[in-house]
Protein backbone atom coordinates (compact mmCIF):
# COMPACT_ATOMS: atom_id res chain seq x y z
CA UNK A 1 0.00 0.00 0.00
CA UNK A 2 1.32 3.30 -0.78
CA UNK A 3 -0.95 6.12 0.17
CA UNK A 4 -2.26 9.24 -1.16
CA UNK A 5 -1.75 12.14 1.04
CA UNK A 6 -4.87 14.16 1.20
CA UNK A 7 -5.26 17.98 3.13
CA UNK A 8 -8.23 20.09 3.58
CA UNK A 9 -7.36 23.43 4.26
CA UNK A 10 -9.28 27.31 3.82
CA UNK A 11 -7.42 29.80 4.60
CA UNK A 12 -10.33 30.97 6.94
CA UNK A 13 -11.94 29.12 10.26
CA UNK A 14 -15.41 27.58 10.71
CA UNK A 15 -16.05 27.04 7.17
CA UNK A 16 -16.10 23.02 7.81
CA UNK A 17 -12.86 20.92 7.70
CA UNK A 18 -12.83 19.14 10.50
CA UNK A 19 -16.04 17.92 9.98
CA UNK A 20 -15.07 17.16 6.41
CA UNK A 21 -12.46 14.85 7.28
CA UNK A 22 -13.98 13.28 9.72
CA UNK A 23 -16.74 12.30 6.83
CA UNK A 24 -14.75 11.74 4.05
CA UNK A 25 -12.47 9.78 6.19
CA UNK A 26 -15.85 7.83 7.51
CA UNK A 27 -16.78 7.47 3.83
CA UNK A 28 -13.93 5.94 2.73
CA UNK A 29 -13.21 3.68 5.51
CA UNK A 30 -16.62 2.15 4.61
CA UNK A 31 -15.78 1.47 1.34
CA UNK A 32 -12.66 -0.72 2.71
CA UNK A 33 -10.24 1.75 2.57
CA UNK A 34 -7.16 1.63 5.09
CA UNK A 35 -7.57 5.51 6.57
CA UNK A 36 -5.30 7.79 8.85
CA UNK A 37 -6.16 11.05 9.77
CA UNK A 38 -4.30 13.50 11.23
CA UNK A 39 -5.18 16.65 13.01
CA UNK A 40 -2.74 19.86 12.00
CA UNK A 41 -4.84 21.90 14.10
CA UNK A 42 -1.62 21.70 16.91
CA UNK A 43 -3.19 23.36 20.14
CA UNK A 44 -6.52 23.62 19.09
CA UNK A 45 -7.53 20.29 18.11
CA UNK A 46 -10.90 19.42 16.94
CA UNK A 47 -10.86 16.14 14.69
CA UNK A 48 -11.10 13.71 18.00
CA UNK A 49 -14.10 15.04 19.38
CA UNK A 50 -15.54 15.36 16.37
CA UNK A 51 -14.46 11.83 15.43
CA UNK A 52 -15.69 10.32 19.39
CA UNK A 53 -12.33 9.40 20.18
CA UNK A 54 -11.22 12.37 22.58
CA UNK A 55 -11.17 9.95 25.84
CA UNK A 56 -9.40 7.44 24.19
CA UNK A 57 -6.03 10.04 23.51
CA UNK A 58 -2.63 8.96 24.87
CA UNK A 59 -0.45 10.17 22.70
CA UNK A 60 -0.10 12.99 19.97
CA UNK A 61 1.49 14.05 16.65
CA UNK A 62 4.15 15.93 18.94
CA UNK A 63 5.26 12.65 21.16
CA UNK A 64 5.45 11.06 17.60
CA UNK A 65 7.78 13.81 16.10
CA UNK A 66 9.79 14.15 19.15
CA UNK A 67 10.28 10.44 19.49
CA UNK A 68 8.23 9.75 22.84
CA UNK A 69 6.02 7.06 21.00
CA UNK A 70 5.89 5.06 18.16
CA UNK A 71 3.74 6.19 15.35
CA UNK A 72 1.61 3.05 15.96
CA UNK A 73 0.97 3.67 19.37
CA UNK A 74 -0.20 7.45 18.21
CA UNK A 75 -2.60 6.00 15.78
CA UNK A 76 -6.26 5.83 17.88
CA UNK A 77 -8.20 2.90 16.14
CA UNK A 78 -12.24 4.49 15.14
CA UNK A 79 -15.14 2.99 17.25
CA UNK A 80 -16.95 1.14 14.73
CA UNK A 81 -14.52 1.17 11.23
CA UNK A 82 -11.26 -0.96 12.48
CA UNK A 83 -9.52 0.73 9.70
CA UNK A 84 -9.89 3.95 10.66
CA UNK A 85 -7.28 5.89 12.73
CA UNK A 86 -6.78 8.93 14.45
CA UNK A 87 -3.73 10.77 15.40
CA UNK A 88 -4.50 13.23 17.17
CA UNK A 89 -3.13 16.67 17.55
CA UNK A 90 -1.12 17.63 20.86
CA UNK A 91 -3.48 20.15 22.49
CA UNK A 92 -0.65 21.76 25.22
CA UNK A 93 1.74 22.84 22.48
CA UNK A 94 1.64 25.25 19.31
CA UNK A 95 2.78 25.00 15.77
CA UNK A 96 6.06 25.92 16.17
CA UNK A 97 6.44 22.36 17.62
CA UNK A 98 6.31 20.56 14.27
CA UNK A 99 8.14 21.27 11.29
CA UNK A 100 6.79 21.22 7.68
CA UNK A 101 9.82 18.27 7.14
CA UNK A 102 9.23 16.17 10.16
CA UNK A 103 4.81 16.41 8.77
CA UNK A 104 6.97 15.02 5.68
CA UNK A 105 8.95 12.31 7.21
CA UNK A 106 5.53 11.47 9.60
CA UNK A 107 3.53 10.78 6.18
CA UNK A 108 6.47 8.76 4.46
CA UNK A 109 6.40 6.35 7.40
CA UNK A 110 3.14 5.97 7.51
CA UNK A 111 2.41 5.53 3.47
CA UNK A 112 2.74 1.73 3.66
CA UNK A 113 0.76 1.04 6.46
CA UNK A 114 -2.67 2.56 5.10
CA UNK A 115 -4.53 3.95 1.63
CA UNK A 116 -5.37 6.79 2.40
CA UNK A 117 -3.99 9.78 4.70
CA UNK A 118 -6.09 12.61 5.60
CA UNK A 119 -4.31 16.16 7.13
CA UNK A 120 -7.18 18.05 8.58
CA UNK A 121 -5.29 21.94 8.13
CA UNK A 122 -5.95 24.86 10.77
CA UNK A 123 -7.13 28.33 9.37
CA UNK A 124 -4.67 30.66 8.54
CA UNK A 125 -1.54 30.42 6.12
CA UNK A 126 0.90 30.49 8.78
CA UNK A 127 3.15 27.50 10.15
CA UNK A 128 -0.16 25.01 10.73
CA UNK A 129 -0.91 25.68 7.16
CA UNK A 130 2.39 24.91 5.76
CA UNK A 131 3.14 21.65 7.95
CA UNK A 132 -0.40 20.51 6.73
CA UNK A 133 -0.01 20.85 3.27
CA UNK A 134 4.06 20.59 3.07
CA UNK A 135 3.27 16.24 2.51
CA UNK A 136 0.47 16.44 0.34
CA UNK A 137 -0.26 14.73 -2.96
CA UNK A 138 -3.41 16.28 -2.95
CA UNK A 139 -5.44 19.48 -1.77
CA UNK A 140 -8.73 19.95 -0.99
CA UNK A 141 -10.07 23.71 -0.37
CA UNK A 142 -12.61 24.38 1.47
CA UNK A 143 -15.08 27.01 1.33
CA UNK A 144 -18.57 28.68 2.29
CA UNK A 145 -21.14 30.34 -0.66
CA UNK A 146 -19.60 33.65 0.89
CA UNK A 147 -17.31 36.35 0.37
CA UNK A 148 -14.87 36.08 2.88
CA UNK A 149 -14.61 32.69 2.98
CA UNK A 150 -14.10 32.87 -0.80
CA UNK A 151 -11.73 35.57 -0.36
CA UNK A 152 -9.09 33.49 1.82
CA UNK A 153 -9.63 30.45 -0.47
CA UNK A 154 -8.53 32.70 -3.27
CA UNK A 155 -5.74 33.49 -1.10
CA UNK A 156 -4.80 29.97 -0.09
CA UNK A 157 -5.28 28.91 -3.52
CA UNK A 158 -2.75 31.22 -4.97
CA UNK A 159 -0.50 29.95 -2.05
CA UNK A 160 -0.14 26.64 -2.96
CA UNK A 161 0.02 27.09 -6.99
CA UNK A 162 3.14 29.39 -5.87
CA UNK A 163 4.62 26.13 -4.05
CA UNK A 164 3.55 23.88 -6.85
CA UNK A 165 0.79 21.79 -4.43
CA UNK A 166 -2.19 22.72 -7.34
CA UNK A 167 -3.92 22.16 -8.72
CA UNK A 168 -6.22 22.14 -5.49
CA UNK A 169 -10.36 20.76 -5.92
CA UNK A 170 -12.72 22.98 -4.40
CA UNK A 171 -15.14 22.02 -2.10
CA UNK A 172 -17.86 24.37 -1.57
CA UNK A 173 -19.85 23.62 2.23
CA UNK A 174 -22.69 25.25 3.50
CA UNK A 175 -24.83 25.45 0.60
CA UNK A 176 -28.07 26.57 1.11
CA UNK A 177 -30.24 26.38 -1.97
CA UNK A 178 -33.13 28.63 -0.83
CA UNK A 179 -31.09 31.32 -0.11
CA UNK A 180 -28.88 31.07 -3.47
CA UNK A 181 -32.56 30.64 -5.34
CA UNK A 182 -33.49 33.91 -3.71
CA UNK A 183 -30.31 35.87 -4.63
CA UNK A 184 -28.92 36.14 -0.96
CA UNK A 185 -26.23 33.88 -1.09
CA UNK A 186 -23.37 33.12 -3.94
CA UNK A 187 -24.19 30.31 -6.17
CA UNK A 188 -22.01 27.89 -7.06
CA UNK A 189 -21.10 29.43 -10.15
CA UNK A 190 -20.84 32.20 -8.79
CA UNK A 191 -17.76 30.54 -6.75
CA UNK A 192 -16.38 28.43 -9.50
CA UNK A 193 -16.38 32.00 -12.03
CA UNK A 194 -14.13 33.77 -8.89
CA UNK A 195 -11.59 31.04 -7.61
CA UNK A 196 -11.57 29.01 -11.33
CA UNK A 197 -10.35 25.41 -10.15
CA UNK A 198 -12.14 22.09 -10.01
CA UNK A 199 -14.95 20.96 -7.66
CA UNK A 200 -14.54 18.03 -6.35
CA UNK A 201 -17.77 18.36 -3.90
CA UNK A 202 -20.91 20.31 -2.97
CA UNK A 203 -21.79 20.52 0.73
CA UNK A 204 -25.52 21.67 1.71
CA UNK A 205 -26.48 23.26 5.04
CA UNK A 206 -27.49 20.39 7.60
CA UNK A 207 -28.23 21.01 11.01
CA UNK A 208 -27.64 17.24 11.22
CA UNK A 209 -23.73 17.94 11.03
CA UNK A 210 -23.95 20.34 14.18
CA UNK A 211 -25.85 17.50 15.94
CA UNK A 212 -23.41 14.96 14.83
CA UNK A 213 -20.31 16.77 15.37
CA UNK A 214 -21.43 17.34 19.18
CA UNK A 215 -22.80 13.51 19.25
CA UNK A 216 -19.22 12.45 17.92
CA UNK A 217 -20.76 10.42 15.43
CA UNK A 218 -19.65 11.19 11.49
CA UNK A 219 -22.75 11.88 9.53
CA UNK A 220 -22.11 9.70 6.71
CA UNK A 221 -22.86 6.43 8.28
CA UNK A 222 -26.50 7.63 8.09
CA UNK A 223 -27.56 7.31 4.69
CA UNK A 224 -30.87 9.89 4.78
CA UNK A 225 -28.51 12.68 5.26
CA UNK A 226 -27.54 15.41 2.42
CA UNK A 227 -24.35 16.31 3.73
CA UNK A 228 -23.32 12.75 4.13
CA UNK A 229 -23.94 11.64 0.82
CA UNK A 230 -22.19 14.80 -0.66
CA UNK A 231 -19.58 13.89 1.59
CA UNK A 232 -19.54 9.70 0.45
CA UNK A 233 -19.34 11.72 -3.31
CA UNK A 234 -16.45 13.43 -2.47
CA UNK A 235 -14.80 10.12 -0.85
CA UNK A 236 -16.14 8.48 -4.35
CA UNK A 237 -14.65 10.73 -6.23
CA UNK A 238 -10.96 10.50 -4.60
CA UNK A 239 -11.48 6.78 -5.37
CA UNK A 240 -11.67 7.74 -8.99
CA UNK A 241 -15.37 7.25 -9.27
CA UNK A 242 -17.07 9.51 -11.80
CA UNK A 243 -20.23 10.93 -9.51
CA UNK A 244 -22.11 13.52 -10.75
CA UNK A 245 -23.16 16.53 -8.35
CA UNK A 246 -26.07 16.69 -6.05
CA UNK A 247 -29.22 18.49 -7.32
CA UNK A 248 -30.32 20.52 -4.72
CA UNK A 249 -32.05 23.83 -6.35
CA UNK A 250 -34.16 22.24 -8.86
CA UNK A 251 -36.70 24.81 -9.59
CA UNK A 252 -40.01 23.65 -9.06
CA UNK A 253 -42.88 23.43 -11.43
CA UNK A 254 -44.35 26.76 -10.53
CA UNK A 255 -41.07 28.44 -11.21
CA UNK A 256 -39.96 26.77 -13.98
CA UNK A 257 -43.28 27.91 -15.80
CA UNK A 258 -42.51 31.38 -14.55
CA UNK A 259 -38.88 30.83 -16.55
CA UNK A 260 -37.30 31.64 -12.58
CA UNK A 261 -34.31 29.79 -11.76
CA UNK B 1 38.60 82.60 -13.01
CA UNK B 2 42.65 82.02 -12.40
CA UNK B 3 41.64 82.93 -8.05
CA UNK B 4 38.51 81.24 -8.28
CA UNK B 5 40.16 77.95 -9.39
CA UNK B 6 42.71 78.00 -6.61
CA UNK B 7 40.13 78.15 -4.27
CA UNK B 8 37.95 75.21 -5.49
CA UNK B 9 38.55 72.69 -8.06
CA UNK B 10 35.59 71.50 -10.46
CA UNK B 11 35.79 67.72 -11.45
CA UNK B 12 33.44 65.34 -13.56
CA UNK B 13 32.60 61.96 -12.00
CA UNK B 14 30.27 59.74 -12.54
CA UNK B 15 27.07 61.19 -10.43
CA UNK B 16 27.22 64.69 -11.48
CA UNK B 17 30.45 67.12 -10.19
CA UNK B 18 32.88 67.09 -7.46
CA UNK B 19 33.87 70.31 -6.46
CA UNK B 20 36.71 69.79 -3.64
CA UNK B 21 36.97 72.93 -1.88
CA UNK B 22 40.61 74.93 -0.74
CA UNK B 23 41.56 76.42 2.19
CA UNK B 24 40.22 79.43 3.81
CA UNK B 25 37.35 81.51 4.87
CA UNK B 26 33.95 79.50 4.21
CA UNK B 27 31.82 82.38 3.83
CA UNK B 28 34.43 83.99 0.76
CA UNK B 29 34.79 80.20 -0.57
CA UNK B 30 31.05 80.11 -0.84
CA UNK B 31 30.75 83.59 -2.16
CA UNK B 32 33.52 82.62 -4.79
CA UNK B 33 31.68 79.48 -5.69
CA UNK B 34 28.16 80.75 -5.95
CA UNK B 35 29.82 83.48 -8.20
CA UNK B 36 31.40 81.23 -10.60
CA UNK B 37 28.06 79.38 -10.83
CA UNK B 38 26.43 82.44 -11.38
CA UNK B 39 28.97 83.06 -14.77
CA UNK B 40 28.71 80.06 -16.13
CA UNK B 41 24.93 78.94 -15.23
CA UNK B 42 24.11 77.30 -18.39
CA UNK B 43 27.11 74.74 -17.69
CA UNK B 44 25.59 74.16 -13.87
CA UNK B 45 21.87 74.54 -14.54
CA UNK B 46 20.39 71.50 -13.40
CA UNK B 47 23.56 69.72 -12.20
CA UNK B 48 24.46 67.60 -9.82
CA UNK B 49 26.90 68.67 -7.12
CA UNK B 50 29.35 66.57 -4.81
CA UNK B 51 31.26 68.39 -2.25
CA UNK B 52 34.36 68.04 -0.87
CA UNK B 53 35.29 70.47 2.24
CA UNK B 54 38.28 68.23 3.62
CA UNK B 55 38.31 68.36 7.17
CA UNK B 56 36.41 71.68 8.08
CA UNK B 57 34.00 71.61 10.45
CA UNK B 58 30.50 72.86 9.13
CA UNK B 59 27.10 73.11 11.19
CA UNK B 60 23.83 73.21 9.85
CA UNK B 61 23.41 76.72 9.27
CA UNK B 62 26.19 77.16 7.13
CA UNK B 63 25.53 73.58 4.94
CA UNK B 64 21.80 74.52 4.64
CA UNK B 65 22.50 77.65 3.41
CA UNK B 66 24.62 76.74 0.55
CA UNK B 67 22.37 74.07 -0.40
CA UNK B 68 19.68 76.78 -0.62
CA UNK B 69 21.58 78.95 -2.42
CA UNK B 70 22.78 76.25 -4.92
CA UNK B 71 19.32 74.97 -5.41
CA UNK B 72 18.11 78.49 -6.58
CA UNK B 73 20.37 78.23 -9.09
CA UNK B 74 19.11 74.57 -10.45
CA UNK B 75 21.93 73.10 -8.94
CA UNK B 76 21.37 70.30 -6.42
CA UNK B 77 23.49 69.57 -3.67
CA UNK B 78 23.42 65.73 -2.92
CA UNK B 79 26.97 64.86 -0.94
CA UNK B 80 28.92 66.43 1.30
CA UNK B 81 32.64 64.58 1.98
CA UNK B 82 34.94 65.55 4.85
CA UNK B 83 37.30 64.43 7.28
CA UNK B 84 35.34 66.05 9.97
CA UNK B 85 32.74 63.91 12.01
CA UNK B 86 30.64 66.92 12.65
CA UNK B 87 30.21 68.11 9.10
CA UNK B 88 29.80 64.11 8.28
CA UNK B 89 26.89 64.41 10.75
CA UNK B 90 25.44 67.67 9.98
CA UNK B 91 25.08 66.17 6.35
CA UNK B 92 23.50 63.11 7.46
CA UNK B 93 21.07 65.55 9.33
CA UNK B 94 20.56 67.05 6.24
CA UNK B 95 19.63 63.75 4.27
CA UNK B 96 22.78 64.41 2.13
CA UNK B 97 25.25 61.19 0.92
CA UNK B 98 28.80 61.32 2.82
CA UNK B 99 30.28 59.22 0.20
CA UNK B 100 30.11 58.94 -3.30
CA UNK B 101 29.92 55.38 -3.57
CA UNK B 102 26.85 55.21 -1.43
CA UNK B 103 23.34 55.12 -3.53
CA UNK B 104 22.03 57.98 -4.65
CA UNK B 105 19.33 59.91 -2.14
CA UNK B 106 16.06 58.85 -3.00
CA UNK B 107 14.88 62.08 -5.41
CA UNK B 108 11.36 63.15 -6.44
CA UNK B 109 10.34 60.43 -9.03
CA UNK B 110 10.66 62.44 -12.53
CA UNK B 111 7.83 62.30 -14.54
CA UNK B 112 7.72 59.30 -16.60
CA UNK B 113 8.66 59.50 -20.00
CA UNK B 114 6.15 57.58 -22.81
CA UNK B 115 7.77 54.05 -22.42
CA UNK B 116 9.51 52.61 -25.16
CA UNK B 117 7.27 49.74 -27.01
CA UNK B 118 8.54 46.34 -25.66
CA UNK B 119 9.25 46.95 -22.11
CA UNK B 120 5.60 45.14 -20.86
CA UNK B 121 5.29 41.96 -18.24
CA UNK B 122 3.04 39.50 -19.07
CA UNK B 123 1.51 37.71 -16.17
CA UNK B 124 -0.02 34.27 -16.56
CA UNK B 125 -3.31 34.73 -14.76
CA UNK B 126 -5.45 34.72 -12.60
CA UNK B 127 -3.94 36.74 -10.19
CA UNK B 128 -5.00 35.81 -7.25
CA UNK B 129 -5.84 37.23 -3.39
CA UNK B 130 -2.75 38.24 -2.15
CA UNK B 131 -0.31 38.15 -5.53
CA UNK B 132 1.25 41.46 -6.38
CA UNK B 133 2.88 42.34 -9.49
CA UNK B 134 5.59 45.98 -9.36
CA UNK B 135 6.69 46.88 -13.17
CA UNK B 136 8.41 50.12 -13.95
CA UNK B 137 6.79 49.39 -17.27
CA UNK B 138 3.53 48.34 -18.52
CA UNK B 139 1.87 45.26 -17.27
CA UNK B 140 -0.43 42.59 -19.19
CA UNK B 141 -2.30 39.78 -17.64
CA UNK B 142 -3.82 37.68 -19.47
CA UNK B 143 -6.23 36.11 -16.93
CA UNK B 144 -8.15 37.53 -14.22
CA UNK B 145 -7.24 39.87 -11.20
CA UNK B 146 -9.08 39.00 -8.08
CA UNK B 147 -9.91 40.63 -5.40
CA UNK B 148 -6.96 41.02 -2.67
CA UNK B 149 -4.30 41.22 -5.54
CA UNK B 150 -2.48 44.53 -6.22
CA UNK B 151 -0.62 45.91 -9.40
CA UNK B 152 1.66 49.02 -9.35
CA UNK B 153 2.75 49.81 -13.05
CA UNK B 154 4.99 52.66 -14.58
CA UNK B 155 2.66 52.45 -17.38
CA UNK B 156 -0.51 51.30 -18.64
CA UNK B 157 -2.30 48.11 -17.03
CA UNK B 158 -4.05 45.82 -19.56
CA UNK B 159 -6.05 42.91 -18.19
CA UNK B 160 -7.75 39.93 -20.29
CA UNK B 161 -9.98 39.05 -17.77
CA UNK B 162 -12.01 40.75 -14.79
CA UNK B 163 -10.38 43.32 -13.35
CA UNK B 164 -11.02 43.18 -9.16
CA UNK B 165 -8.65 43.87 -7.33
CA UNK B 166 -6.13 47.06 -6.77
CA UNK B 167 -4.53 48.52 -9.57
CA UNK B 168 -2.27 51.21 -9.98
CA UNK B 169 -1.09 52.57 -13.57
CA UNK B 170 1.47 55.29 -14.08
CA UNK B 171 2.44 54.51 -10.86
CA UNK B 172 5.08 57.54 -11.21
CA UNK B 173 3.49 60.23 -12.67
CA UNK B 174 2.47 59.36 -16.31
CA UNK B 175 -0.85 60.44 -16.71
CA UNK B 176 -1.17 59.18 -20.02
CA UNK B 177 -1.29 55.74 -18.79
CA UNK B 178 -4.18 53.26 -19.25
CA UNK B 179 -6.03 50.58 -17.70
CA UNK B 180 -7.80 48.01 -19.68
CA UNK B 181 -10.04 45.34 -18.91
CA UNK B 182 -12.76 43.11 -20.05
CA UNK B 183 -14.56 43.57 -17.17
CA UNK B 184 -13.79 46.56 -15.37
CA UNK B 185 -14.53 46.06 -11.64
CA UNK B 186 -11.71 47.16 -9.57
CA UNK B 187 -11.51 47.40 -6.04
CA UNK B 188 -9.51 50.74 -6.29
CA UNK B 189 -8.31 51.95 -9.81
CA UNK B 190 -5.20 54.50 -9.65
CA UNK B 191 -3.83 56.64 -12.31
CA UNK B 192 -0.72 58.60 -11.76
CA UNK B 193 -2.18 60.72 -8.24
CA UNK B 194 -5.75 59.90 -8.96
CA UNK B 195 -7.71 57.48 -7.37
CA UNK B 196 -11.26 56.37 -7.91
CA UNK B 197 -13.62 53.32 -6.34
CA UNK B 198 -15.62 51.46 -9.51
CA UNK B 199 -19.67 52.21 -9.05
CA UNK B 200 -21.63 49.58 -8.74
CA UNK B 201 -23.26 48.92 -12.54
CA UNK B 202 -26.12 47.22 -13.21
CA UNK B 203 -26.45 45.09 -16.38
CA UNK B 204 -23.59 43.66 -18.92
CA UNK B 205 -20.19 44.08 -18.18
CA UNK B 206 -18.08 45.14 -21.27
CA UNK B 207 -14.34 45.94 -22.04
CA UNK B 208 -13.56 49.25 -20.79
CA UNK B 209 -10.79 51.38 -20.55
CA UNK B 210 -10.08 53.94 -17.73
CA UNK B 211 -7.89 56.91 -18.34
CA UNK B 212 -7.61 60.39 -17.35
CA UNK B 213 -9.30 62.90 -18.60
CA UNK B 214 -8.32 66.76 -17.42
CA UNK B 215 -7.52 65.33 -14.25
CA UNK B 216 -10.41 63.39 -13.81
CA UNK B 217 -10.58 59.05 -13.98
CA UNK B 218 -12.74 58.05 -16.15
CA UNK B 219 -14.16 54.54 -17.79
CA UNK B 220 -15.59 54.35 -21.25
CA UNK B 221 -16.75 51.47 -22.95
CA UNK B 222 -14.02 49.82 -25.80
CA UNK B 223 -16.69 50.05 -28.50
CA UNK B 224 -17.65 53.80 -27.79
CA UNK B 225 -13.67 54.34 -28.08
CA UNK B 226 -13.40 52.60 -31.57
CA UNK B 227 -16.56 53.87 -32.47
CA UNK B 228 -17.78 50.20 -33.57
Amino acid sequence: MTAKVVTVTSGKGGVGKTTAVANIAVALAARGQKVTCIDGDIGLRNLDVVMGLENRIVYDLVDVIEGRCRLRQAMIRDKRLPELFLIPAAQTRDKTAVSPSDMVRLCDELRPEVDWILVDSPAGIERGFKNSVAPADRVLVMTNPEVSAVRDADRVIGLLEADGKGPAALIINRLDPVMVRRGDMLSVDDVLDLLAIDLIGIVPEDEGVIVAANRGQPLTLDARNKAGLAFQNIARRLLGEQVPLLEFDSPNVLQRLLGRK
Amino acid sequence: MGEASSLFQIKGIRDGLLITLGGGDWPDLVDAFIENIDSRSAFFQGGRVALDVGARDLRVAELSVLRDRLSERGVSLWAVLSESPLTETTAQNLGLATRLAKPRPPQVPEVAQPLPEGTAKWIKGPLRSGGRVAYEGNVIVMGDVNAGAEIVAGGSIIVWGRLRGVVHAGAQGDESAVVCALEMVPTQLRIAGEIAVSPKKPGKSQPEVASLQDGHLTAEPWHKLTGR
